[in-house]
C-alpha cells in the first residue's frame, strides 16, 4: 500500500514535459485565468505539457480579472481575453506592451494574430468567432425553402416549417437575459448599419432602427420556445442536437457539436451559412479571442509565459484541435463548420464595437430587453429605460456630466 | 454577573461584530453617498484586429481613463448626496404611478419591481414554512420511538443541501423538457413551460423555498415539543380537549416563543432571497433586491461598477428587513416587560 501511494505521489509531482510534446521545460511558475470553453482547454491544455503551469478556466472570468491582475504582483501571469473584456485591463494599464517578447520569440506568429494599438503589441490573438445562421438542409429542402438571406426570408420560411409542423420550434435564439440577448439586438442594429451610441456619447437606440430591431425580435419570437428569455448557447445547441429546432443564430464555436456524433441526433443535416443580411450588413458581430500578459510581473515571468503562449499556440495544438474554434493559427484547415462564420465575415459584418461606454449601454439592453419580449413594456418604453439606465450609468462611470 | 467577568465572556464576540458588520456597514453607509469615478479623455487610437485572414486596423477617438503618474488610472470621488438613492428609487416617476393608480407603470422599475417580489415571496412562505414544520413535529413526536430517528434525519436533508445547488437541482427538473416538466406535460396532455412567465417561476421558487427552510422549523418545534408539561396535557385531556384543541390551547401556546424566533430568523434570510433567481435564471420575469445590488455590484462587460448604487441598494434592503421585523420584534419586547414586570 505504502509503496502504490510513493508510486501516486511521484506520478503527480513528475514534470509533464517527461511525458508530453513540449519543446522545453519551463522552470518558472506560471498561472492563467480565461474562460472555459473548448478552445482554452485544448490551448490550455498544450500549455501544461511544458509543465508549471496552471490553468484556471472559468466562464465568468470577467468578474475577477481587473481585480486579479490590478494586484501587486499579478495574482495570474497569462489572462485568456475577447475585444470586450480587453477593454478594461488595457484601460487600468494593466496589461504587457509585448513588441519586445515578439521579436524575440514570437516568430511563428501571423501579423493577423497580432492585436496592436496605436503600434503596440498588446494581445494575441489565437482565434475568431462570429454568430452565424444554422439551419437543418433536410427540412428546407423537404419543404422546398431557399437559403433565408434576410430576416425576412427568415420569418418566412420559419412560417412555412410551423405550418408543416416538422420540429417543436421553428427557429432557436440565445436569448437569456444578459449578455446573450444583449448581444442579438446589437447584431441586428449594426446590421442596419447605425451606431448605439453617438460620438458625444449619449444613446441613440430609442429611434427608428431601436423599434425596427425590436419589432423584428417581437415577430421572431412566435416561433420560438417560450422559454427563450433563459435560452444560452449550450441550450440552443443541444436543440439543434436533439432535432427541436429547424434555424437558430449561433456561434461558429458551437457549429462542429452539430456533428459530435456523441451527442447529436442530427449529424450531417445542419448546414452553415452567413447570418441574415440587415439592411447594411450581416446582423452579426466580428469577435476574437487571445491572451494577453500582465504587467504586474517580473521581466522573467513574462518572457516564461510568453514563450509557454507560444507553446499553447502552435501548429501542432491546431492540427490535433481543428475543429474547436476558427483559429488564425498556422495549421488551420477551415472544415466544414467554419463557412457559415467566413461567409459571413465575407458579407462584411462588423467587429463587435468594445469600449468603456458600449459595456454600459450593453449592459442596460441585457437587463432591459426582456420586458419588451415578455410584454411588460411597449417598444417605446422598453428603449427609452435602457437609454436612461445608460445614461445614470454612463453618468455614474464619469462619461458624461 | 461581574462586569469583569461579563466583559471577559462577550468581549471577543463583540469585538468580532464590531470588525465584521459594524465598521462595514457604516463603510457601505458611507459610500452609498459617494461615487468614485475615473476620468475620460478622448483619444485617438488605432486599434488592428484581426479578422478571417486580414486583420482591420482603425483610427477612431476613443474614451479612456487618464493615467496617472504611476501607471493607474486617475480617479476622483465625489459626494453625490441622495443621487444614487434616487436614482434606485426613482420617486418622481413612482410617485406618478402611484398617483395614477398605474400599477404596471410602477413595475417598470426595477426597485419596485424587486420589491414587490421580495415581500411576496417574504409573506407568503413565512406561513407555509411555520406550518409545514409543525405538521412534520407534530407527525414525528407521535412516532413509534424505534424510528422517530431515521424519519428526522431523512426530513433534515433539504436544510443541509447548499442552497445553490438545490435551486439548480429545481431548474434542471423543469427546465424545457425536463423530467417534471415531461411527466407534467404527460399527465395533464398539454404542452408546459414552466420557465416561460413570472407566476409558474415564482411557484416553484416559493415550493423551493418551503422545501428547503421547513427542517429547520421542525427540528427548532420538535425540540420544543419535548418540554411541553405532561399534566397539562393530560388534564386537557380529562376535561374532554379533541387533538385539536391540545395543539390549539396547549401546545401552540407553549412553542409561541420559538415560533416567533423560527419567523425572526425567516423574514431575514427570505428578504434576501438571492439564490432562487440565480439558480432559477430568472432575471428576465423575477428579480429580488439582494439580487439587484449583486447585478450593481458585478462588472459589465467592459469592467464598469456601480459600486454607489450597490452600497444604497444595500442599504436599501437593510432598512427593509428592519421595518419588516418590527411587529416581531415589538412584540418580543412586550412579552419580555410583561415577564419582568
Amino acid at each position: 500500500m505504502k509503496k502504490f501511494c510513493t508510486a501516486v505521489v511521484a506520478a503527480l509531482l513528475l514534470p509533464g514535459s517527461l511525458w508530453a510534446a513540449c519543446a522545453y521545460d519551463n522552470q518558472v511558475e506560471i498561472k492563467s485565468l480565461s474562460a472555459g470553453f473548448q478552445a482554452w482547454k485544448s490551448v490550455t491544455d498544450a500549455m501544461a505539457e511544458c509543465g508549471n503551469f496552471q490553468a484556471e478556466l472559468d466562464q465568468e472570468f470577467r468578474d475577477k480579472q481587473v481585480e486579479a491582475f490590478a494586484a501587486n504582483p499579478s495574482l495570474y501571469h497569462i489572462g485568456g481575453v475577447s475585444n470586450s473584456t480587453l477593454v478594461p485591463l488595457v484601460n487600468n494599464n494593466l496589461v504587457r506592451p509585448l513588441d519586445d517578447l515578439v521579436a524575440q520569440h514570437g516568430g511563428q506568429l501571423s501579423e493577423n494574430q497580432l492585436i496592436r494599438q496605436n503600434g503596440q503589441v498588446v494581445a494575441i490573438a489565437m482565434m475568431v468567432n462570429a454568430q452565424h445562421l444554422m439551419y437543418r438542409q433536410d427540412i428546407l429542402d423537404d419543404l422546398g425553402i431557399a437559403e433565408p438571406a434576410n430576416y425576412e426570408e427568415v420569418l418566412a420560411a420559419a412560417a412555412k416549417i410551423d405550418d408543416a409542423g416538422v420540429v417543436d420550434y421553428p427557429l432557436g435564439a440565445t436569448w437569456k437575459t444578459g449578455f446573450n440577448i444583449a448581444l442579438d439586438f446589437v447584431n441586428l442594429f449594426l446590421g442596419e448599419g447605425q451606431s448605439l451610441i453617438n460620438d458625444d456619447l449619449s444613446p441613440s437606440i430609442n429611434n427608428e432602427t431601436g423599434m425596427y430591431v425590436l419589432e423584428t425580435m417581437g415577430r421572431l419570437k412566435d416561433y420560438m420556445d417560450p422559454e427563450i428569455l433563459v435560452s444560452d448557447s449550450t441550450y440552443v445547441q443541444q436543440q439543434f442536437q436533439q432535432g427541436k429546432i429547424a434555424m437558430a443564430n449561433l456561434w461558429a464555436s458551437r457549429a462542429a457539436a452539430m456533428d459530435d456524433e456523441a451527442e447529436s441526433q442530427v449529424v450531417g443535416l445542419v448546414t452553415m451559412a452567413s447570418a441574415p443580411m440587415g439592411s447594411v450588413r450581416p446582423a452579426s458581430t466580428l469577435w476574437w479571442d487571445g491572451t494577453v500578459i500582465a504587467s504586474n510581473i517580473t521581466d522573467e515571468e513574462a518572457e516564461a509565459a510568453f514563450r509557454l503562449i507560444m507553446e499553447g499556440m502552435d501548429t501542432e495544438m491546431v492540427q490535433a484541435n481543428n475543429d474547436d474554434a476558427i483559429w488564425i493559427i498556422d495549421g488551420f484547415v477551415p472544415g466544414k463548420s467554419a463557412a457559415g462564420a467566413f461567409a459571413t465575415a465575407a458579407n462584411g459584418a462588423a467587429p463587435y464595437p468594445a469600449s468603456t461606454e458600449f459595456g454600459i449601454i450593453f449592459n442596460a439592453l441585457g437587463n432591459g430587453l426582456a420586458a419588451y419580449i415578455t410584454g411588460e413594456k411597449d417598444a417605446a418604453t422598453t428603449l427609452a429605460d435602457i437609454e436612461n439606465e445608460y445614461l445614470v450609468g454612463a453618468k455614474e462611470a464619469g462619461l458624461i456630466q | 454577573m461581574k462586569f469583569r467577568v461579563f466583559v471577559a465572556f462577550a468581549g471577543p464576540s463583540l469585538l468580532l461584530m464590531l470588525i465584521f458588520i459594524a465598521i462595514p456597514l457604516v463603510n457601505v453607509f458611507l459610500q452609498s453617498f459617494y461615487n468614485t469615478q475615473s476620468i475620460f479623455e478622448t483619444v485617438e487610437i488605432e486599434t488592428c484586429t484581426p479578422g478571417f485572414g486580414t486583420q482591420t486596423c482603425i483610427t477612431e477617438s476613443e474614451t479612456r481613463p487618464v493615467l496617472g503618474e504611476d501607471g493607474k488610472a486617475l480617479e476622483k470621488t465625489i459626494f453625490v448626496g441622495w443621487e444614487s438613492y434616487r436614482n434606485i428609487l426613482r420617486p418622481d416617476q413612482a410617485w406618478q404611478a402611484v398617483k395614477q393608480l398605474n400599477w404596471s407603470g410602477l413595475m417598470a422599475i426595477d426597485f419596485w419591481k424587486a420589491l414587490r417580489f421580495t415581500l411576496t415571496f417574504t409573506l407568503i412562505s413565512l406561513p407555509l414554512v411555520i406550518g409545514l414544520g409543525l405538521v412534520i413535529a407534530v407527525a414525528v413526536n407521535s412516532l413509534a420511538k424505534s424510528i422517530r430517528g431515521q424519519v428526522i434525519f431523512v426530513s433534515l436533508l433539504p436544510f443541509i443541501i447548499t442552497p445553490v445547488i438545490g435551486a439548480l437541482s429545481i431548474r434542471w427538473l423543469f427546465i424545457g423538457d425536463g423530467i417534471l416538466t415531461a411527466l407534467l406535460e404527460w399527465w395533464l396532455q398539454m404542452d408546459i413551460a414552466m420557465f416561460a412567465q413570472a407566476w409558474t417561476i415564482e411557484l416553484m421558487m416559493l415550493f423551493y423555498r418551503v422545501w428547503h427552510v421547513a427542517p429547520f422549523a421542525f427540528v427548532v418545534f420538535y425540540a420544543g415539543l419535548q418540554t411541553v408539561n405532561n399534566d397539562t396535557l393530560e388534564s386537557a385531556i380529562i376535561d374532554g380537549a379533541s387533538r385539536f384543541e391540545r395543539l390549539r390551547y396547549v401546545v401552540i401556546p407553549h412553542l409561541m416563543p420559538l415560533i416567533i424566533f423560527v419567523s425572526l430568523i425567516h423574514l431575514m434570510d427570505c428578504y434576501r432571497v438571492f439564490e432562487e433567481i440565480v439558480g432559477f435564471s430568472s432575471q428576465a420575469h423575477v428579480i429580488s433586491l439582494q439580487w439587484l445590488t449583486y447585478d450593481f455590484l458585478i462588472p459589465d462587460e467592459s469592467g464598469n461598477r456601480s459600486i454607489s448604487r450597490a452600497s444604497a441598494s444595500s442599504m436599501l434592503t437593510m432598512i427593509g428587513i428592519v421595518i419588516i421585523l418590527i411587529p416581531l420584534l415589538r412584540k418580543t419586547w412586550n412579552d419580555h416587560r410583561a415577564r419582568v414586570l
